[in-house]
């Protein structure tokens, strides 16, 4: 018998207009698995998570989440069942106090005392506590990255996308977060999008490639990693 | 309960008593029936405070369920006599249109853009509609509807259940006047509560709220209920005010006042829309007795002055003043403190 996946896409396709973001992806990620999504600029990386989360409505095929369709579900239905996400451009409350944003998120499952627990764990987790009383629209963007993964940890869902969660993060802070991916990873799956290749090689294991809506490769990262075709799409030549 | 929390909410409470008590006892009757006025304004400020102030829905047409609710009281007082259950109709058919609205707009996840353009025709449609009800075959039971006459000798509150027994105009100043301080403190309480930091959290990024995991349409559409019923019950305080009510509740001038109101005072703060609805209230009366500048020329005058040289309003930026005022000694001993530090750059 085969296990079902955490979350598997049927011939996903997402169509604005005339431009087809994503064409007939099937997709899928086993429960606690860590995948990374790599591909150019407008390969239909970002849509896919929308329609993942229920921010986009796919035009045809569907997701589905531990074997149940999910696809037209709200995004508040599907954040409960336990897909959580760091969005490209961090989403945060910026006019809201760094403890107050994970205030919000600790207390949709919890009760009182566990709230304030859950908050103060994720304030040391991710080295928050001198900037916890600023107002998150005045920090710096790492720290505004941190608070809204902050954010989607305290909703303890049970797979977390990131979208380029690394974007505008100093060196540094970019070697923390890999760390922290790695630390997340022990207890949620997670699914990456990165351009940042260094980043990629700190974190992969198994990579999906997407090029103009459609995955190209798929594999293990040394493989995927030393593919012709995908060196090719990054350097902006395309496969033929 | 910490210092700070005790000084902000025993001030108001203290001199909201004191208001409440004392001014019976001060003022003639005719200028208690002036403030009578300017307190259920304030009650009707507060309403679009909450909505707009923190629940950040944009309500072009608060006036709407202003008038609703001040029609349902004068016509189901008309029909049933005794007071009680046409002030719990009042409050309960203007939230429940707000709800049936709400669910609209918010399930149906239009901008808010046309939020404030449905809500402004729907305060249009209401006028249009009442306005047309003059001749006597518009009855609802014994009440003529009376189109753009409106409604006169509004049967006035009674003490519950006891019809005999109605208020006199200091016990309905005193009604309206422990209305105002229930408003007030309750809307501070559910903005403390989970409902109400959820709400401000929308406000802020709704995007988020809900990958949160909370339902942004449900709030949205409970706060705007919400904020309905409170506008319905100052509907309510205001027929039994003038005993009278007309169409122009309904009016577009209506609704832009209660936003000047909001605006003039701070969104987003409480006591600020309050003030405005209460001094601008003032300041329409006084015009209006003195015949010298037309008062929707002053409100528009106002209006522009605010928003060019105010644009937060005046709460927010006299609390900045002061806060600043307080910090200024440590923010000079930190720039000193940057320019002395190696590096610092001036
Ligand atoms: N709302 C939209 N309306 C129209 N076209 C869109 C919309 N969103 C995305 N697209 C188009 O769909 C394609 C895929 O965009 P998407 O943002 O998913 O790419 P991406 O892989 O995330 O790119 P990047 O690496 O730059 O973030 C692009 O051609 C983009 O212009
Ligand atoms: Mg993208």
């Amino acid at each position: 018998m085969t296990t079902v996946p955490l979350i598997e896409t049927r011939q996903l396709t997402m169509n604005f207009g005339g431009v087809q973001a994503v064409q007939n992806v099937d997709f899928s990620v086993a429960e606690g698995e860590l995948r990374c999504l790599i591909g150019p600029n407008g390969a239909g990386k970002s849509t896919f998570f929308k329609m993942l989360t229920g921010q986009l409505v796919p035009t045809a095929g569907e997701v589905r989440f531990r074997g149940r369709p999910i696809s037209g579900r709200q995004p508040h239905e599907i954040a409960r069942l336990g897909i959580g996400i760091k969005t490209q451009v961090p989403s945060v409350f910026d006019g809201l106090t760094a403890h107050e944003n994970l205030w919000l998120a600790a207390s949709r499952g919890k009760r009182g005392r566990a709230i304030d627990r859950a908050v103060d764990e994720a304030i040391e987790r991710l080295m928050l506590r001198p900037i916890a009383d600023r107002l998150v629209g005045q920090l710096a963007h790492g720290q505004r990255q941190w608070v809204e993964l902050g954010l989607v940890l305290l909703t303890e869902p049970v797979v977390i996308l990131l979208d380029e969660p690394a974007a505008g993060m100093t060196d540094d802070e970019t070697t923390r977060t890999a760390e922290l991916i790695h630390d997340i990873n022990r207890t949620h799956a997670l699914i990456v999008v990165e351009h940042d290749m260094a980043f990629i090689r700190k974190i992969a294991r198994a990579i999906t490639v997407f090029d103009r809506g459609k995955i190209l490769v798929e594999g293990p990262a040394h493989r995927v990693l030393s593919d012709r075709r995908v060196r090719d799409v990054y350097l902006g030549k395309r496969a033929a | 309960m910490s210092v700070g929390r005790v000084v902000s909410y025993g001030v108001p409470a203290v001199i909201g008593l004191a208001l409440l008590i004392g001014l019976p006892q001060l003022l003639d009757l005719f200028v208690l029936l002036q403030v009578t006025l300017y307190v259920v304004m304030a009650i009707l400020a507060l309403s679009l405070a909450f909505v707009w102030g923190y629940g950040g829905i944009l309500c072009l047409g608060q006036s709407a369920f202003f008038g609703l609710g001040a029609y349902a009281y004068a016509i189901t007082a008309f029909n049933i006599g005794e007071s009680s259950l046409p002030v719990v109709i009042a409050i309960l058919l203007p939230t429940l249109f707000a709800a049936a609205l709400g669910y609209l707009m918010f399930y149906g996840r239009i901008s808010e853009v046309y939020v404030g353009v449905i809500t402004l025709t729907v305060t249009l449609i209401l006028f249009n509609a009442v306005n047309s009800t003059a001749s006597p075959e518009y009855r609802i039971g014994s009440a003529l509807i009376g189109g753009y006459n409106g409604l006169p000798n509004v049967p006035s509150l009674n003490f519950p259940f006891d019809p005999d027994n109605t208020l006199q105009p200091d016990d309905v100043y005193m009604v309206a006047m422990a209305t105002l301080l229930i408003v007030y403190f309750g809307i501070r309480w559910i903005l403390r509560t989970r409902f109400g930091r959820v709400l401000v959290a929308i406000r802020e990024n709704e995007r988020r709220v809900e990958f949160i995991g909370f339902d942004a349409r449900l709030h949205k559409l409970a706060a705007f209920a919400l904020g309905a019923g409170i506008a319905g019950a100052a509907g309510c305080l205001f027929v039994n005010w003038g005993s009278y009510v007309s169409p122009t509740i309904f009016s577009m001038i209506q609704s832009a006042q209660i936003i000047i109101w909001v605006m003039v005072g701070g969104v987003g703060t409480l006591i600020g829309p309050i003030l405005g609805a209460v001094a601008l209230s003032w300041l329409t009366a006084e015009v209006g007795t003195q015949h010298v500048i037309n008062a929707d020329i002053l409100f528009g005058g106002i209006l522009i002055v605010f928003v060019l040289l105010v644009p937060r309003g005046l709460v927010p930026m006299l609390t900045e003043h002061v806060w600043s005022r307080v910090m200024q000694p440590r923010r000079k001993v930190a720039v000193a403190a940057k320019l002395a530090a190696p590096g610092g750059r001036a």
